[in-house]
């Protein structure tokens, strides 16, 4: 018993203080969004685009700045923040920032050019009454490699200890609020989502967690998949990453339930 | 040596060097090398002239450390191995669920993963022949109060889908039967015509956890096909990630152990610790699993002397965190009363079927790639083999504690000698007709890849063994005569993977 005790005063106290606090520290070479220096990218060698594993980079048509031209464009939900564009691009001109809000509502709102994505709102006022206090998630992995789950799992740790705002991992759909569905769906796997959904009492929200939820990240195409959790069940967070940094979750649940700001503020 | 070729870790032959016997040679030669000590590491399939199929065995000799491969070409059925060579068991299973032949006399033929049959090679596969994953005839145990439990595919725990069918009678467990392939994503498919752009994506995802592991075997396999040389910089840095891959996967285990005793301060701190230990790797490459580490070539991403020092100062906060909660584990009797004596598999067992990595170690078999069939930088730093010989849940988890102290060291100690030299050297692309094997000790254990280049060096065939795929049924075994209630720890104890097993 004592040992036990001398462990605890040992190990000490490790939760992070955010959101009140400043998030914990990347590794500097963390990989946020790729970000393309328009100055130095002439839009005609397109090598960027050919090493993309996953076609997450396109050439835009549009207005920039007034004139019209063309630009790369990047789905952040296709995208595996991989090195594969970077290490291709001879001008030097893509790069990963740091920014780990990565999160969005809508699908559409992860197509970026040089903007960061339109930051997800919070959940509309009537299931943000029922949800914004307690929310129960329900994690589903459907084709997931294990590393979207573990990153989603840690946040239960007491690193993260996202029981401090009323969030949890529980054991049955018959108890949850929502899903927390990771890996591209593979066909094995639909019709046990369809049914773990339907298990899941109304109000409820689906969040989908990486690029294979989001688009069948690596995947994309596979007759054996089917390209995220969209084409089986409506999606209201979109959270990017191979895998997303337990932060940029984080960010993101607290963002949907309004907490981000809220807790920032006092 | 009985008409097979020798070959060793990450050496690549002439493709028609592999010797085709005829079905009944092959037989006899596979079920001679098993019995006189040689493992099954790969058996696969691949399509033949004529609609026929032609059959490669890779087998494991660990004292000399050699391989051997044959191979032989299948009509339709032919005599089952795994009557005289259980090894051969899930193995044979797979081939006639993708190819369609029949091993005749193969006691227990049912689907692995639910996939649609391969034929035709080339091309997307017929929706119509598809079989409906979880249909098949379940092992069932009959009589007075026998009640059976089907747990899955979606579980309780943050894990990933599978379906397991317990025949109980009261607490008793008499038979669990594993269904797996909910995971299934069809990576051997996609990586043959490749190598291509997501080629080592497919790779590094195939078992995320495992992102060191199989990515390495990758290049392995790409550079032994294509004769190119890795700098030994980029051999260390290889062997540091997949070190700290393997202490992040065995602290996050020890501490979920000790969740599923009910023992929460060593889940407290090794949950924690796990994570600091995977921010190590994000140190390294900038993800916390080793995305981009590993590439063919050498490494993506080289450390400076900056870098190096604050890697050390963090891994002795680790190394000392560590011991502190893994040490009460062994000082806890509540816990060793729970550890000891469940879910035993039996050395006979262990090595009949096949077993491989901490789970063989646990069983007080001498199993371990690093030491018998060395690659990159383990053909010159030695990493001592950890074992116990109880076979149980305290086995499986004390050895993985040992393993963690030595890849502790050995990380440490590799990084004070990084020779100096580049990362990553200028890759070249796979021969044509080339046949290779790349094995690597994941911490899972034995991760083995093969692959077949055709004339104009692309991969013609791909096949991935997951140290899961000879461990899954080393659980079911492990299960028998257990109480139900244990299954968690048992299965925590494995900790096999899913999407690993199903590709």
């Amino acid at each position: 018993m004592i040992k036990i005790l001398l462990s605890r005063l040992q190990q000490g106290h490790r939760t992070t203080k955010y959101p009140a606090g400043p998030p914990p520290e990347l590794p500097d070479r963390f990989r946020g969004r790729v970000k393309i220096d328009f100055a130095r990218c002439p839009m005609a060698c397109r090598q960027c685009q050919q090493a993309c594993p996953t076609a997450a980079l396109q050439k835009a048509e549009g207005s920039f700045g007034g004139s019209s031209a063309a630009r790369m464009r990047i789905d952040l939900g296709k995208c595996l923040f991989c090195t594969d564009c970077a290490a291709a691009c001879p001008h030097g001109a893509v790069t990963h920032d740091k920014d780990y809000r990565l999160t969005t509502r809508k699908r559409e709102d992860l197509i970026v050019c040089d903007e960061p994505p339109r930051p997800a709102c919070p959940l509309d006022k009537p299931l943000l009454r029922i949800l914004g206090r307690s929310l129960r998630l329900r994690q589903v992995s459907a084709g997931g490699c294990n590393a979207c789950e573990a990153d989603s799992n840690v946040l239960g740790t007491i690193g993260w200890d996202i029981g401090r705002f009323g969030m949890q991992f529980v054991a049955s759909p018959r108890h949850a609020d929502g899903l927390l569905i990771t890996g591209p769906v593979s066909d094995n796997m639909k019709l046990a989502l369809e049914k773990t959904w339907q298990a899941v009492p109304a109000p409820k929200i689906v969040i989908a967690v990486g690029a294979c939820a989001i688009s069948g990240g690596p995947y994309a195409g596979h007759a054996e998949v089917h390209d995220g959790a969209a084409s089986v069940v409506p999606v209201d967070l979109f959270i990017p990453g191979c895998p997303p940094h337990p932060l940029t979750i984080l960010d993101g649940l607290l963002k949907l339930l309004g907490m981000a700001r809220r807790i920032s503020e006092i | 040596m009985n008409g097979l070729l020798q070959l060793r870790n990450a050496q690549a032959v002439r493709a028609d060097s592999v010797p085709r016997l005829s079905v009944e040679e092959f037989r006899e030669a596979v079920i001679c090398a098993v019995e006189g000590g040689a493992r099954l590491s790969a058996m696969f399939g691949r399509p033949a002239e004529g609609n026929r199929l032609l059959v490669t065995a890779v087998l494991a000799n660990d004292p000399d450390g050699t391989l051997q491969a044959c191979s032989t070409v299948v009509d339709g059925g032919y005599d089952s191995i795994t009557p005289d060579c259980p090894q051969a068991h899930w193995f044979e299973r797979e081939i006639a669920e993708q190819w369609g032949v029949r091993p005749q006399g193969h006691p227990w033929l049912k689907p692995v993963r639910f996939q649609p049959p391969c034929r035709p090679a080339a091309g997307q596969p017929p929706a119509a022949e598809r079989p409906v994953i979880g249909v098949t005839d379940f092992f069932r145990v009959e009589g007075h109060e026998i009640h059976e439990v089907a747990v899955g595919p979606v579980h309780a725990g943050v894990i990933e889908p599978g379906h397991f069918r317990f025949q109980c009678f009261g607490e008793n467990v008499l038979h669990l039967e594993i269904s797996l392939g909910y995971q299934h994503r069809g990576v051997e498919r996609a990586m043959i015509g490749g190598p291509t752009a997501r080629s080592s994506h497919y790779m590094e995802t195939l078992a995320g956890d495992t992102t060191i592991g199989h990515a390495t075997a990758y290049c392995q396999l790409l550079e032994a096909l294509s004769g190119s040389h890795v700098p030994a910089r980029a051999e260390v840095l290889r062997g540091v990630a997949l070190e700290l891959e393997r202490v992040a996967n065995h602290v996050g285990d020890l501490g979920a152990l000790a969740g599923d005793v009910g023992f929460l301060p060593t889940l407290s701190y090794c949950g924690r610790i796990r994570g600091d230990v995977l921010n190590l790797t994000a140190m390294l490459c900038g993800n916390r699993f080793g995305r981009g580490m590993v590439r063919p070539g050498g490494v993506g991403f080289d450390m400076d002397s900056a870098r190096v020092e604050e890697l050390l100062k963090r891994l002795a906060v680790i190394a000392k965190d560590t011991a502190i909660s893994a040490n009460l584990l062994w000082d806890t009797p509540s816990v060793q009363a729970r550890f000891e004596g469940a879910g035993t598999v039996s050395r006979e067992l262990a090595e009949q079927i096949g077993l491989v990595g901490p789970a063989a170690r646990a069983c007080g078999l001498e199993r371990d790639i690093q030491n018998h069939h060395p690659s990159g930088i383990y053909r010159f730093a030695h990493i001592p083999l950890s074992g116990w010989d109880s076979g149980d849940v305290f086995a499986r988890a004390y050895v993985r504690w040992l393993e963690i102290q030595r890849s502790l060291a050995f990380v440490s100690e590799q990084l004070r000698s990084l020779p100096e030299d580049v990362v990553m050297a200028s890759p070249s692309s796979p021969a044509g007709n080339r046949f290779a094997v790349s094995m690597v000790e994941g911490w899972r254990g034995e991760i083995c890849h093969v692959a077949v280049t055709d004339d104009r060096g692309r991969l013609a065939a791909y096949k991935v063994a997951d140290p899961s795929f000879h461990n899954w049924f080393g659980l079911a075994c492990a299960l028998r005569n257990q109480p139900i209630s244990d299954f968690p720890l048992c299965n925590k104890s494995f900790n096999l993977s899913y999407c690993g097993h199903d590709l």
